[in-house]
Order: structure tokens, then C-alpha cells, then sequence
């Protein structure tokens, strides 16, 4: 099989996040950038899949240089190429320029491919979008938030979250899949794979050589504002025995905060 | 107009999709434009009067009977034909598991950017604008869309229904094709779990156990609250899921769901910056907890310092007499 797995550097979901309000952008500087979590979930599928049907495993991320590390992690982890789409726009929370990147790069440099593996959503923008973009562009059927997947042959199903259920989807190869936590469980790098990680060298595509001009990247997202969302203050601790105070959070809830 | 994508589950429409057109109805009034309604399926007849006292003046039912079963090709070429046609200024959706499957999908055949999971949706100098939470809550982005039409998903549980209008309008039915070979991928089965109903994001009341709750036995605790309390579901932390005691379905935060309950109920959950990001949204919070210096009081309306052990019994003793 051939697997296309995309990965985002973000900022460490342990970050705190300081604002720029003249800049409408948060401040990067003191930062500590991962790979998105939910991305982990995909490598490791695509590494498990090639450990059992054989192939290729590509990991691709759209970025800056920095986000080489990232790279180089999934290298680490049992991918055998990584490649780097540069982009050098910051964060524009725009999940449709970042899926016309990757739709061509699919196109013009990987159309043998057989799987395209995404995380469900990037934690940051948290736009969930580009997994399903993407399929659209290419034109191939998408499974979103999965957590188990299946694949035989030219086809599979896979096990997606849904609102108190999963629902099971049974698609035709190639597709579009976004790992949601609970497909696997990410494995860690071992000092083997950082060593041969190390020696590998991570072509940079600048979207030149995709045929992509600035007007078919332009963010079509304007950023009015990005604020700190308001405080909650806290509350009242309620004192007693545990029954007193059961009794007390009771009436509160129904006759204060009018909410049960 | 403003075209509403109207979800239906087992043959009815989704709370959250009322709760979108409500909201829909509002900005279209301050566009001056009219509202629509779309659903797409089969055995579509009878569902559009809600749509109407929700102030929709057009309900479009697009029919095939392949959509039984949910397919983002299928569903986003009916769309994608309808949008074509009506050239609606935005097109929104429920931010549900289908709403943000669907969204991204209809918008990349517009060419449309999309903002998702909107909390605040306003009109000024006659445009909308999107305000949605960005690194799981922890910053709150506004946007306006230059693409048009204005895709957006609305996070459910966070817009109010609109006021019942006068039902009138007109429903506009329209039988669709699908090429052969056109969707290659759909449902085939929904698996539920055992009784479950409500999932967190939609649930009024959330009742969420972590570490403190020491063991996955204990978890029978809080679905006995949830048992009690209506339209409730029972949510979890990272640590509890990650120890096995509870499915990732049920996790609350950064790298789980983000949750906008009317009342939130923290169980031995001690407020890491990850779990916060997930629930801080809601409208009130409860921390039980027996360390009193857990960060989850900083955010709590109610907090109980003590033994959840203690207090859970007792608070379901005293829940049962409101509820019964």
C-alpha cells in the first residue's frame, strides 16, 4: 500500500496562549510546538498498515522550515520519507488553502496513492476541514473521526464517531481518512529510529514547483479580531456534610441557577 | 437568503439544526434576506412545518432514495446542485459529526472557505461575522469570509431556537440523480452503545468523572446521576479514559470534545489547562473535588470540597427528589 500521512506542527496543547490583539494572531515567541496529537493517531495507523500489507508510508506537512521536526519525528517513528510542503503564510485558519496545497501535491506528485491518512483535526485551528476538502478536490470518498479501520483489498470499512453511536463506513480504495484518538495507540521512537532519522534529508516543495500561485493560496479568511476569551470568576464553595452540602448544591442549581 | 442544512437521525430532525435555523433566521433578518431550510433524503414529507414556525420561507427537500444512508459524496453533489441554482449568500450548518463532515466537503466544490464550530455570529457593515474558538477555547478568533457563499458550522447546544413564526411558505421538492460510481463511500451499519442516547456535545447537562474517580466500577456512580437528571450524559477526563475506565467517546477536553452544557458537574477532576479548554464554555459549572487548591474551583459557579465517595450518594438522593 501506498500512504499518504499529513501532519501539522502546533503549539503543545499544555501551552498557555498569549495574545497579540495589534497583530490578531497569537504570540508564537515561548512557544513549545509538537506534532497535533490527533496526527500521531494517523502515523501510527499508516505505520501499522505498511508493518502488515507492505508499502510505502510518506508523511507531507504544510508549513515552515520548523515544522521539519515534526517531520523528522514521524521519520523517527517508522515513516520512510517525509517531505515539506513550504508555506510561508503564518496560521491563516483557512483549512481551504492548506487542502488546494495538498490536492496538488497529491496530484501531481503521488497519484498512485492509495490511502490519504489525516488527524481528525488539527489542535489549534480546529477547523476540521481539510480532511474532507481535500477528498473533494482529489475525488476520492472520505471517512472522518475514525477510530477503528479496516482495509481489504481495494476496499475497507471503518468505525467513525457519530453523536452516541459509530457509524460504519464501507468505502472503495483509494480514501481519505481522519484518525480520531482510540484508532491505536501511538508508539514512541526508538533511539534507532532518531539515529536514522537523522540521516535522512526532507525534500522542501515550494508551492512554485506545485503550480500554485499566491491568488490560489490567498487566505479567504480575514481575521477581524482574536481575544482572550473572558475569565470565569470563581464561585461559591458550598460547606457542610456531604449531605448538607448535596441538599444546598441541589437548591442552588434548581431555584438560583434555574438550570435542573 | 441563508440556507440551513437540516439534519435528520432516524427520521427526525436534529435539535441542533433547529437551534442553527434559529439562529439563521436572526442574521437573515439583520441581511434583510430570507431564510431556507434543506434536507435530503428519502421520506422527507411532514418535516418542513417545524422549519416554517422557525420563520423559513423555502424548504427544499432533495430526494433519492440512496440517501437512507449518510454519504459525503452524495449528500454534498445534492448540495452543490441546489447551491448552484439558489446562490444563497451562506450556507450553515449544525457543527455535528455529519454538519462538519458535510460543511468542508459542499465548500471545496464552491471553492468557499468555511468557519467552523462558531459560538457568536454577527452582522456589521452588512457582513457576517464568525467569532469561534481557536486552540480549543483557549483564544476566541472573529472572522469574515471573502469566498462566497458564507460556509459555517454552529456549535450545537450554544444558539437559541427562534421565536415560532406564522407557518408559511413553500416546500419545493426535487427528485435527485446520482451517477453510477458517484459515491464511493457510505453507511452501512450505526452501532450504538448499549442505552446511550445523548452524546456530550449535545447533552444539557454534562457529568464528567476523572482520576478521582480511582476505577472504572465507580463510573456506575455517575451514570446513576445521569440516569436521574434529563437530557444528561456522563463525560470524562483525559486521565480517566487514558487509564481505560470510560471509551474516548465520553472525553472532555483539548484532545477529546468540547462541551457547552447548561450545567457542567466535575468529579475528581482537578482542572488540568487541557480539560478546561474542553468545558469552560459551559453556562455553570460544579467541582466536587477533595483537594481544595484544584484549579477546577478557579472555574466552578459551585464547588463541594469533599469526598466524592460521600457526596455523590447524596447529591443522587437529593437529585431524585427534585426529578421524581
Amino acid at each position: 500500500m501506498n500512504i499518504l500521512v499529513f501532519v501539522k506542527r502546533v503549539p503543545d496543547t499544555e501551552s498557555k496562549i498569549r495574545i497579540s490583539r495589534e497583530a490578531r494572531a497569537i504570540v508564537e515567541e515561548g512557544l513549545n510546538f509538537v506534532i497535533s496529537p490527533n496526527d500521531e493517531f494517523a502515523v501510527e495507523e499508516a505505520i501499522r498498515l505498511k508493518e502488515a500489507k507492505g508499502g510505502q508510508v510518506t508523511v507531507l506537512s504544510v508549513g515552515p522550515d520548523e515544522a521539519l521536526v515534526v517531520l523528522k519525528k514521524c521519520l523517527a517513528m517508522g515513516a520512510d520519507e517525509a517531505v515539506l510542503i513550504k508555506d510561508e503564510i503564518k496560521e491563516a485558519y483557512d483549512g481551504r488553502r492548506i487542502a488546494v496545497m495538498i490536492a496538488r501535491a497529491v496530484e501531481k506528485k503521488y497519484p498512485g496513492a492509495d490511502l490519504l491518512l489525516f488527524g481528525k483535526q488539527s489542535v489549534g485551528a480546529d477547523n476540521a476541514q481539510v480532511p474532507s476538502m481535500v477528498a473533494e478536490l482529489v475525488g476520492l470518498p472520505q471517512v472522518n473521526v475514525v477510530t477503528k479501520l479496516e482495509i481489504e483489498g481495494g476496499a475497507g470499512t471503518a468505525c467513525r464517531e457519530i453523536e452516541g453511536a459509530l457509524e460504519k463506513v464501507a468505502f472503495s480504495l483509494p480514501a481519505v481518512i481522519s484518525a480520531q484518538k482510540g484508532l491505536n495507540e501511538p508508539r514512541y521512537e526508538t533511539l534507532k529510529g532518531i539515529m536514522a532519522a537523522k540521516k535522512k534529508v526532507i525534500p522542501v516543495v515550494t508551492l512554485e514547483e506545485l503550480g500554485l500561485s499566491g491568488d490560489d493560496v490567498a487566505p479567504q479568511v480575514e481575521v477581524v479580531k482574536m481575544e482572550t476569551p473572558a475569565g470565569r470568576q470563581a464561585g461559591k464553595i458550598i460547606s457542610g456534610t456531604p449531605e448538607e452540602a448535596a441538599r444546598e448544591l441541589a437548591r442552588l442549581l434548581r431555584h438560583e441557577a434555574k438550570i435542573i | 437568503m441563508i440556507l440551513v442544512f437540516i439534519e435528520t437521525r432516524e427520521g427526525k430532525i436534529k435539535k441542533s439544526s433547529i437551534e442553527t435555523l434559529g439562529e439563521a433566521k436572526r442574521r437573515a433578518d439583520d441581511l434583510g434576506t430570507t431564510l431556507g431550510a434543506v434536507l435530503v433524503g428519502p421520506g422527507l414529507d411532514g418535516l418542513s412545518l417545524p422549519l416554517f414556525v422557525s420563520g423559513a420561507s423555502r424548504v427544499f427537500l432533495l430526494e433519492n432514495g440512496q440517501f437512507a444512508q449518510y454519504s459525503s459524496q452524495g449528500f454534498a453533489a445534492a448540495l452543490h446542485e441546489l447551491v448552484k441554482e439558489i446562490a444563497p449568500r451562506a450556507v450553515f450548518f449544525a457543527a455535528t459529526a455529519m454538519g462538519k463532515d458535510l460543511a468542508p466537503r459542499l465548500a471545496a466544490k464552491l471553492g468557499a472557505a468555511v468557519a467552523s464550530d462558531c459560538v457568536k455570529i454577527e452582522v456589521k457593515e452588512g457582513k457576517l461575522e464568525f467569532t469561534r474558538p481557536v486552540y480549543a477555547g483557549k483564544a476566541l478568533l472573529t472572522l469574515r469570509l471573502k469566498s462566497a457563499p458564507a460556509v459555517a458550522t454552529l456549535r450545537p447546544n450554544v444558539f437559541a431556537p427562534a421565536a415560532a413564526q406564522t407557518a408559511a411558505g413553500e416546500v419545493v421538492k426535487r427528485s435527485v440523480e446520482i451517477p453510477d460510481g458517484a459515491i464511493r463511500g457510505r453507511v452501512a451499519e450505526i452501532l450504538k452503545e448499549k442505552g446511550e442516547e445523548i452524546d456530550v456535545t449535545e447533552a444539557d447537562v454534562v457529568i464528567s468523572g476523572g482520576r478521582g474517580m480511582k476505577g472504572p466500577e465507580n463510573f456506575a456512580l455517575l451514570n446513576e446521576l445521569a440516569a436521574i437528571v434529563p437530557r444528561s450524559a456522563v463525560g470524562a477526563s483525559r486521565s480517566a479514559v487514558d487509564s481505560g475506565w470510560i471509551g474516548h467517546a465520553h472525553q472532555v477536553g483539548q484532545t477529546g470534545k468540547t462541551v457547552s452544557p447548561n450545567l457542567y458537574m466535575a468529579v475528581g477532576i482537578s482542572g488540568a489547562i487541557q480539560h478546561l479548554a474542553g468545558m469552560s464554555s459551559s453556562k455553570c459549572i460544579v467541582a466536587i473535588n477533595k483537594d481544595p487548591e484544584a484549579p477546577i474551583f478557579k472555574v466552578a459557579d459551585f464547588g463541594i470540597v469533599g469526598d466524592l465517595f460521600q457526596v455523590i450518594p447524596a447529591l443522587k438522593a437529593e437529585l431524585k427528589k427534585l426529578f421524581e
